[in-house]
């Protein structure tokens, strides 16, 4: 299954804006997308509360994952939304 | 119909002031019925469940799109969290696993709670909006009123058994024309919030138990009796009587002093950007304490320079001619910051939190001083710099130091740690003034947290221990020849802004409702009264007795 590892841009972490511009993101996607973290579970993508409860703080790495005929370009524009700060 | 007497419901009044209109009563947080059977239907459940969180979803819309700014954000978020399809999935694996309805829901929201805490710092926080909209979406479900502060679509007068801060903060005093509540003391958050928006107020009042929605009332927050379905001729007198106190603080104005003329500063405390207006039209001497934090707090990344001057700039204009004093950025303990790692502390209040926070970030202080001279430049009224949570002379000189070195060239340090007004001398020896914040040094003499309600009594300013600290730092004041401000909710209580005065402080900030009464307060008592009255409530045993010597004493002179 594709996939990608992408280091979280935002200080605040994925929480707050950052949480919310990717979760409005994910569920734009046509196919679904999960977001892990070293440790825990990975989620789906469209849930704010899962994402939230993943903790992921600034500088700490996520995986991104799908499956499907558009999975590629799904991850690449989750992924750019992850490593962005959007804090500034 | 006939002359129909009913019974007189009492209870203790905290804020004064004689409003009528019918009740509309805060709605407690649902409760799980105990039986749990599973759903026979259990699709149909889960359609039920989604009607439930759409309506969630739709109220929290509405309510962020009244609410605006950071507020907004907030109410937008928890509508994203409702909307959540996860959130459905859960509530459908409880309902196959034999649960009920409500305690599937219930269930759900709990599983992402315990995330949430155990993802701890800034989303713990987040776990108190959860069990909000698991109360909420359980309460749809059940039929009940959603909780929290009722919108009948009028004004009305609130009854709880109680308020939670929470619910306190988003009053509207324009809606809100009265509260009465089954629990609470004098000293409790309702009747300090009720006093700081001038809403009349009763506590401790057991008969609002049987007040029901709709029922007029008329509440008289001085005495603390409340009139079921007073008669018109009553409610004239009521608004007449009104009226009066109106014109009799109306006929008072200009700047504070006792009855010999000794001057005392009546300032305002300024907490965020959409109280400036009301702030400014006040008749005051300008601010005795400019919250910042506003201006960081509720927000993902931090303020620029340029967005702090501008703020700061527009507080400056507004109070032009008069004196400003910026409390720099109290952040940290009980008000945490989205883009800092304020790191996991076993005790915040005891914490990097205030000043301290300027050891981790320097920066974010050299930012925040360097925005207020900017600010300063070019406008006409008096700037003043504080800093918060100061403990030592010396890092009240550090702070003097930095202010100065910013242009910036009145520079003065909070008291609200013992060690600050144990060593006032030394203090107000390295800046220019200081500013008791009694409820913070309550909280530190008492070693009782401010939000602890059961420990109220130990955070009443009233208590002896916390007048000696004040007396400490008076003292010195006058010893040094430099101002000593109070800006805790101390200074908005009228008989306790004279043992203040007494005690040796010169200038008293409160929320603007609370002067006119305060004025009236120093205008009737000489500096000499004043003395004698710190003396009483210095010498009394307890709290309790303080005010009460006081008032005995105040009401003869």
């Amino acid at each position: 299954m594709p996939e990608r590892r992408v280091v979280v841009g935002s200080t605040v972490g994925l929480h707050a804006r950052p949480a919310a511009l990717f979760v409005k993101a994910a569920a734009a996607q046509p196919v679904p997308v999960s977001i892990g973290k070293d440790g825990a579970d990975p989620v789906d993508a469209r849930s704010i509360l899962s994402v939230l409860g993943l903790g992921a703080r600034g500088g700490d790495e996520v995986v991104l994952s799908a499956d499907g005929p558009q999975a590629e370009q799904a991850l690449d524009e989750l992924a750019a939304i992850v490593a962005a700060n959007h804090d500034g | 119909m006939g002359e129909v007497v009913l019974r007189p419901v009492t209870g203790i009044g905290v804020s004064p002031g004689v409003a009528h209109g019918p009740v509309a009563r805060l709605a407690e947080p649902p409760r799980l019925p105990e039986a749990d059977a599973p759903e026979t239907d259990v699709p149909g459940a889960v359609e039920r469940a989604r009607v439930a969180l759409a309506e969630v979803a739709a109220f929290l819309d509405e309510r962020s799109a009244q609410a605006g700014g950071a507020a907004a954000d907030v109410l937008l978020a928890q509508s994203m969290m409702v909307a959540d399809p996860a959130l459905v999935d859960r509530i459908r694996a409880r309902l196959e696993d034999g649960r009920g309805l409500a305690h599937a829901v219930a269930d759900a929201f709990a599983g992402f709670r315990d995330a949430l805490t155990a993802a701890g710092g800034y989303l713990a926080e987040r776990a108190a909006d959860v069990d909000d909209l698991r109360d909420r979406t359980v309460a749809r479900i059940l039929g009940v009123p959603m909780p929290g502060v009722p919108d009948p679509g009028h004004p009305f007068v609130l009854v709880a058994r109680d308020l939670a801060p929470a619910d306190t903060a988003v009053l509207d005093a324009r809606r809100v024309r009265a509260i009465v509540t089954e629990l609470g003391g004098p000293t409790s958050h309702t009747a300090i919030l009720a006093k700081s928006l001038g809403i009349p107020a009763v506590v401790a009042c057991a008969g609002a138990a049987s007040l029901t929605d709709g029922t007029p009332v008329l509440v008289r927050g001085a005495t603390g009796e409340v009139v079921v379905d007073p008669a018109a001729s009553l409610v004239e007198a009521a608004e007449a009587e009104a009226a009066e106190q109106a014109a009799a603080v109306a006929a008072s104005s200009g700047p504070g002093r006792t009855a010999d003329g000794v001057p005392v500063a009546l300032l305002v405390n300024v907490g965020a950007a959409r109280d400036l207006a009301a702030a400014a039209a006040a008749d005051s001497e300008g601010v005795g304490l400019l919250r910042t934090e506003f201006l960081y707090l509720d927000r993902a990344d931090e303020p620029s320079v340029e967005e702090q001057r501008r703020s700061y700039a527009e507080v400056f204009q507004a109070f032009g001619g008069r004196k400003v004093v910026v409390r720099t950025l109290d952040a940290g303990a009980d008000k945490p910051l989205a883009f800092v790692d304020h790191g996991d502390e076993p005790n915040p209040a005891l914490g990097v939190r205030g000043l301290r926070l300027a050891r981790r970030h320097p920066r974010m202080l050299a930012d925040q001083l360097t925005a207020i001279a900017a600010a300063r430049d070019g406008s006409t009224a008096e700037v003043w710099v504080m800093a918060p949570m100061v403990s030592t002379p010396a890092e009240a000189a550090e702070f003097a130091g930095a202010a100065r070195a910013h242009g910036l060239p009145v520079a003065g340090t909070m008291v609200e740690v013992p060690a600050a007004a144990l060593r006032a001398g030394a203090i107000l020896g390295a800046c220019d003034f200081v500013s008791i914040g009694t409820n913070d040094l309550g909280q530190y003499t008492f070693a009782a947290d401010r939000m602890a309600g059961e420990l109220a009594d130990l955070l009443d300013p009233w208590q002896p221990a916390l007048l000696e600290l004040v007396r400490a730092t008076g003292a010195a004041g006058r010893a040094a020849g430099k101002p000593v401000g109070v800006c805790g909710e101390a200074a908005s209580d009228p008989l306790l802004a004279l043992v203040l005065v007494g005690l040796g402080v010169t200038s008293l900030s409160m929320a603007s409702s609370a002067l006119p009464a305060v004025r009236l307060a120093l205008a009737a008592h000489t500096a000499a009264e004043c003395a004698e009255l710190a003396q009483l409530a210095l010498s009394a045993p307890d709290a309790a007795s303080a005010r009460e010597r006081v008032a005995a004493a105040a009401g003869a002179g």
